[in-house]
């Protein structure tokens, strides 16, 4: 009873960690279908950022929840306007461009900080369930997940700004013959999605080492889970992390950890073959 | 006469090398190249920083001394990134390009398999300072570094006496890991011990939160890890994050060969057991003087040693030259045959011999205890002899030999 409590905690936790590494992406992705390949590398950035505030002395936790996602929206604004902006509605040029991106913060990232493994541990000790112990961070992302989710959800459907957005996506230029300036909200949208991206890497820093080239080993599941959750972008990427992650993470506890990421890789494939448009291409459809 | 082109080209092409033959042929003591390749960034520079650092050193001490036969060393750094495809490039390059009379270098297994064929190809004589699964049998390739025999056989032992009978393997899923844990069953079995299971992990995973709870089901006495390089820290992390670290004991045959205690906090790292040739806590007066001028010289640079394999690799480095100084030439086979009459170098680890059977090495194991960033040597055990790769490889009745006989046990 206890172990299938504990192994219950892993796969939650799994499923958390699945939700706040794709969440930035689907909120860019899923309001304006802009491709970002360079969306592992916001993650590494969060990451790094973090970890240099906490060697500067900072508190660990103002580093992670606060630093990492203002300096990473930061970079977000900046590569919006420097990158983006004249790209949207191309597809194939902002995939390009983005992943020309992801290159170059590789490189810069690698050349100041060099291309080895840092990190910081896990804050808060750990946890008895009956006979076994288990991390207490594992709970706090589970968590930071729930509020992450629950936020964007209040933000996109409780508040004027959400609203505004929501109409953009939508139809930006009838939004924008109501006032708005479409460009504006494309801008803090992206942004928003970098600011999450880059809290994702703070959050998951303490277990997965800060190299450079971190991003490579999540950009996979993050895209994987953003298409099989389909167009809505928060019950979508709820429900397909919530698949994935408890597949994956079962069939490592249960094979090996390569057999575990295989099995995942193949639900994902087979769900795509049976519903092109994602999860919620079918069920959900009016969720968020 | 009439000058044709080709002539002309022929002409033209002697008078503008003319001056590069030249100088080669005046100069008279043209510089030996050795090549080292070692991962300088990566995964894997945890290791590979601090066995430039050492081969630097003591490619700088050879020179400061006068050189090999009158004749300057000329070091050649290549930085194959952990990644495999550069280690294969650059072992090319060494052989051909460079004329390297020896290739110090490869640093996982992976590595040293990806490059050994070729350097056997290019007849360039090749050393491995890196401890390893052992069963290498090949003449042109000396692996001076401890094998199973030499460490597992000393970790296991210790375990199974002092922590109980149970153990659990965690390893790298690569040749490395998998030869290794079946060294670890074959041991603990010979010791009344039992494996109650065996995990692999690719180079690249970081979460080992499954992991933690199956081991946690399995109910070890003991875990016993062989896990390798910068992502595979993260379980240590989070096995004491999870408050494992006092419940469960844990001893390792890698953990302290790059840099997992300096970047671990002292209570995610320390008690955790290695066993190694080498530690730079060893305290032998030898030590002390090369550690005196290995700091001396590299100032506030100087990367910690930790385990074994950056002193390996200037203890290679030293028996090559002495191999160079009997053999009194670089020629690869009069070199090869000098190495195998049972070299000997007296550096910081002690005394450390080639055994010409195996091309391997007997040594000095240390039994250490990793504490406060560094490690407590617990126990020594001295002129260790490569005798699991000495069961299955004689080089003297066989010197064709070209393999790695590999450990045969059913988990």
């Amino acid at each position: 009873m206890d172990l299938a409590f504990a192994v219950f905690l892993q796969v939650a936790t799994g499923v958390a960690t699945l939700l706040i590494i794709s969440l930035g992406l689907a909120v860019i992705f899923g309001m304006m279908r802009v491709i970002n390949l360079a969306h592992g590398e916001f993650l590494m950035l969060g990451a790094y950022s973090a970890i240099i505030s906490v060697r500067a002395g900072l508190n660990i936790w103002v580093a992670m929840l606060v630093v990492a996602p203002i300096v990473v929206g930061a970079i977000g604004a900046a590569v919006e306007r420097v990158l983006i902006r004249g790209l949207y509605g191309r597809v194939l040029d902002t995939m390009l461009a983005t992943w020309g991106l992801s290159l170059a913060l590789i490189g810069i990232v690698t050349m100041i900080f060099g291309n080895s493994v840092s990190g910081f541990s896990a804050p808060l000790g750990s946890i008895a369930i009956g006979g076994y112990r288990s991390s207490s961070y594992g709970l706090f992302l589970i968590g930071a997940a729930i509020v992450l989710l629950c936020g964007t959800w209040a933000v996109l459907r409780l508040t004027p700004a959400g609203l505004i957005a929501r109409g953009t996506m939508q139809n930006a230029e009838m939004a924008a013959a109501l006032g708005v300036s479409p460009g504006r909200v494309y801008a803090a949208t992206f942004a928003a999605g970098a600011a999450i991206s880059g809290l994702a890497g703070a959050l998951i820093a303490p277990f997965s080492g800060v190299v450079p080239t971190m991003g490579t080993l999540y950009i996979a599941r993050a895209f994987i889970t953003v298409l099989t959750g389909g167009a809505a972008m928060l019950a979508g990427t709820l429900s397909a992390s919530a698949l994935l992650g408890s597949v994956s993470t079962l069939g490592t506890y249960f094979t090996t950890p390569v057999l575990g990421e295989v099995i995942m890789l193949v639900v994902a494939v087979l769900l795509l073959r049976l519903l092109p448009q994602g999860i919620t291409g079918r069920f959900f459809r009016r969720a968020l | 006469m009439t000058i044709r082109r080709r002539t002309a080209l022929t002409g033209l092409g002697a008078t503008l090398a003319a001056p590069f033959i030249m100088r080669h042929a005046a100069l008279g003591a043209d510089p030996i190249v050795v090549v080292g390749i070692h991962d300088a960034s990566g995964g894997l520079d945890i290791y590979g920083k601090p066995m430039i650092a050492c081969l630097d050193f003591a490619v700088d001490e050879c020179n400061e001394a006068g050189g090999l036969l009158g004749r300057p060393i000329k070091l050649i750094n290549y930085d194959p990134q952990s990644n495999i495809q550069l280690y294969t490039q650059f072992a090319t390059e060494a052989a051909t390009r460079d004329r390297a009379a020896v290739v110090h270098g490869g640093i996982t297994s992976a590595s040293r398999e990806a490059i050994r064929p070729i350097l056997d190809r290019y007849r360039t004589l090749y050393f491995y300072n890196t401890q390893y699964e052992g069963g290498v049998c090949d003449r042109n390739c000396f692996c001076t570094g401890s094998t199973p025999a030499q460490n597992v056989n000393k970790v296991v032992p210790y375990v199974l006496k002092n922590w109980g009978k149970k153990i659990y393997v965690l390893a790298a899923d690569y040749n490395y890991g998998q030869i290794t844990s079946k060294w670890v069953v074959k041991y603990a079995r010979d010791g009344g011990g039992e494996v109650v299971a065996v995990d692999f992990f690719p180079l690249n995973v970081t979460d080992f939160g499954p992991a933690i709870q199956k081991i946690q089901a399995a109910r070890p006495d003991v875990v016993v890890s062989a896990l390798v390089g910068g992502a595979h820290i993260s379980f240590y992390r989070q096995w004491a994050a999870a408050g494992m670290k006092n419940r469960i004991q844990m001893a390792s045959t890698t953990f302290g060969g790059g840099n997992e205690s300096l970047v671990l906090s002292p209570e995610e790292g320390n008690g955790i057991v290695a066993a190694f040739s080498y530690f730079q806590e060893v305290d032998t007066p030898a030590n002390k003087a090369f550690l005196e001028k290995f700091h001396a010289k590299m100032g506030p640079n100087a990367p910690y040693l930790g385990g074994e394999l950056a002193m390996r690799t200037y203890v290679g480095f030293n028996l090559w030259a002495e191999g160079v100084r009997k053999a009194k030439t670089i020629d690869r086979m009069q070199v090869i045959e000098a190495l195998e009459s049972g070299i000997t170098n007296d550096g910081p680890p002690g005394k450390t011999v080639i055994d010409g059977q195996t091309n391997h090495v007997s040594l000095n194991v240390y039994l250490a205890v990793c504490q406060d960033h560094g490690f407590k040597v617990l126990q020594s055990f001295a002129d260790q002899p490569p005798s699991d790769t000495q069961s299955v490889c004689n080089l003297i009745k066989y010197p064709n030999t070209n393999k790695q006989f590999v450990i045969d046990v059913k988990l």
